[in-house]
């Protein structure tokens, strides 16, 4: 009953907030997380999250490219060439990047600095080609929006996350605020979650821990 | 001598994977077997090897502020450097394609066993990575040093997943929590090598 009543309503006009495009926004905060399921965007969610700022901004800046380049891309999908499909996604995805990576470097300059090759390495980003092959190639413009957004903001949770962890356990402090020196305690930061190594642990660990609760499995 | 030292920094202390975690996504999908990861890891390290100079070619012959002057002199003050991103990635896509192309046309054998990873290869981000890495040098690559630098990136990203799926394995043996299977494991195994590498950052040739 409730789903037939479900697909009368997504025929008619499907309102941009129906229960199926709020589940394309909660989805990927969980079950579908792009990083710890689908296995997307490795790459960055471990270089730039050794403080909370840089990987902040990274995950606006990342959600940003994937939400605009999934609805440009969901526009086109009809006249794009089979063959040449990647190509085309590519320079769709570049131009925005070109755009973030302009206006970050002209207002929060020393963040730019501190991302370096990141921005540019978001064009490769596979959270933003998945999502266009996987999605915007096949949806209408309105949901593939909010199929970016929610990847975004996925991505984004467990950039937090592992961030959270290796600058208070790597340098004490959160967002640059010392907090052991706050609280008055003497603190010596642990320089092995600054490395690449402390990251990958941290991120193995979120796994776990995700996989625990919403019981999630592999075979191998 | 000076190559040579580059090589060996480029394989094992700047290593794509352990110390930039570059071309992680297909570094983690597809390192279940040996022979696969071998598959993938010369397809990369060939175009690695192929795109880095090109890149360096086009980044010294078009986008450095003032490089048009072979052209004419009345270029000397266009800097293109803001098509950096867009330019790069369009050539490791056709070479990518090209690449594919060649392999299929003169050894459909290599072609059965590589094919599948050369469409992958266009969106690792090892490969743009090692483009862009070799544009902020400090001091600029020439071009000898950008083919060693290429070709070392990728024979560093290759020892690595070859590694990995070397040791993913002998996994199948151990009884890991469940929750911990697969993906989790898989990103603790890559801390500790990553650890390991770490002992190669004494070195100074």
């Amino acid at each position: 009953m409730s789903t037939e009543v479900a697909e009368v309503v997504e025929k008619k006009s499907e309102p941009l907030f129906s229960k199926k495009n709020r589940k394309l926004i909660t989805n990927p905060l969980d079950i579908d997380n792009p990083v710890t399921v689908q296995v997307l965007g490795i790459c960055s969610a471990l270089a730039v999250t050794t403080q909370m700022k840089p990987a902040f901004v990274m995950a606006i800046a990342l959600t940003v490219v994937t939400a605009s380049s999934n609805f440009i891309i969901s526009i086109m999908r009809n006249s794009i060439p089979g063959r040449i499909r990647i190509i085309v996604q590519l320079a769709v995805v570049s131009l925005w990047v070109i755009m973030v990576d302009q206006l970050l470097k002209a207002y929060v300059y020393d963040v730019w600095k501190q991302l370096s090759v990141f921005i540019g390495l978001i064009i490769t980003n596979c959270i933003v080609m998945g999502r266009l092959e996987a999605y915007a190639m096949g949806n209408k413009p309105g949901p593939s929006l909010l199929d970016g957004l929610g990847n975004g903001f996925g991505y984004g949770l467990i950039l937090l996350i592992v961030a959270f962890f290796r600058e208070l356990l790597g340098g004490g402090s959160i967002f640059g605020f010392k907090v052991f020196e706050a609280m008055g305690l003497n603190y010596t930061g642990n320089g092995l979650m600054l490395l690449p190594a402390g990251a990958c642990v941290i991120v193995g660990v979120v796994i776990w821990v995700q996989r625990s609760i919403n019981g999630y499995r592999e075979s191998h | 001598m000076d190559l040579v030292n580059l090589g060996i920094r480029s394989i094992f202390i700047d290593n794509m994977i352990f110390a930039y975690f570059l071309g992680m996504c297909s570094f983690l999908a597809i390192s279940k077997k040996v022979k696969t990861a071998f598959g993938l890891g010369m397809a990369v390290v060939f175009v690695l090897g192929v795109t880095v100079p090109l890149n360096w070619l086009i980044q010294e012959y078009v986008l450095n502020a003032g490089a048009l002057t072979w052209i004419s002199g009345d270029f000397a003050e266009i800097d293109l450097g803001f098509l950096q991103f867009i330019v790069f990635i369009s050539v490791i896509a056709a070479v990518v394609q090209l690449t594919e192309m060649a392999v299929e046309k003169f050894s459909p054998a290599l072609y059965g066993s590589l094919g599948i990873f050369l469409p992958l290869i266009a969106v690792n981000c090892a490969i743009l990575g090692g483009a862009l890495f070799m544009v902020g040098k400090n001091p600029p690559f020439n071009f000898a040093q950008s083919v060693v630098y290429g070709v070392g990136s990728g024979i560093g990203w290759m020892l690595a997943i070859v590694a990995l799926a070397g040791v993913r394995e002998k996994m199948k043996y151990s009884n890991v929590p469940a929750p911990l299977r697969g993906l989790g494991i898989t990103f603790i195994l890559v801390g500790l090598m990553s650890l390991g590498f770490l002992s190669f950052l004494g070195f100074s040739l």
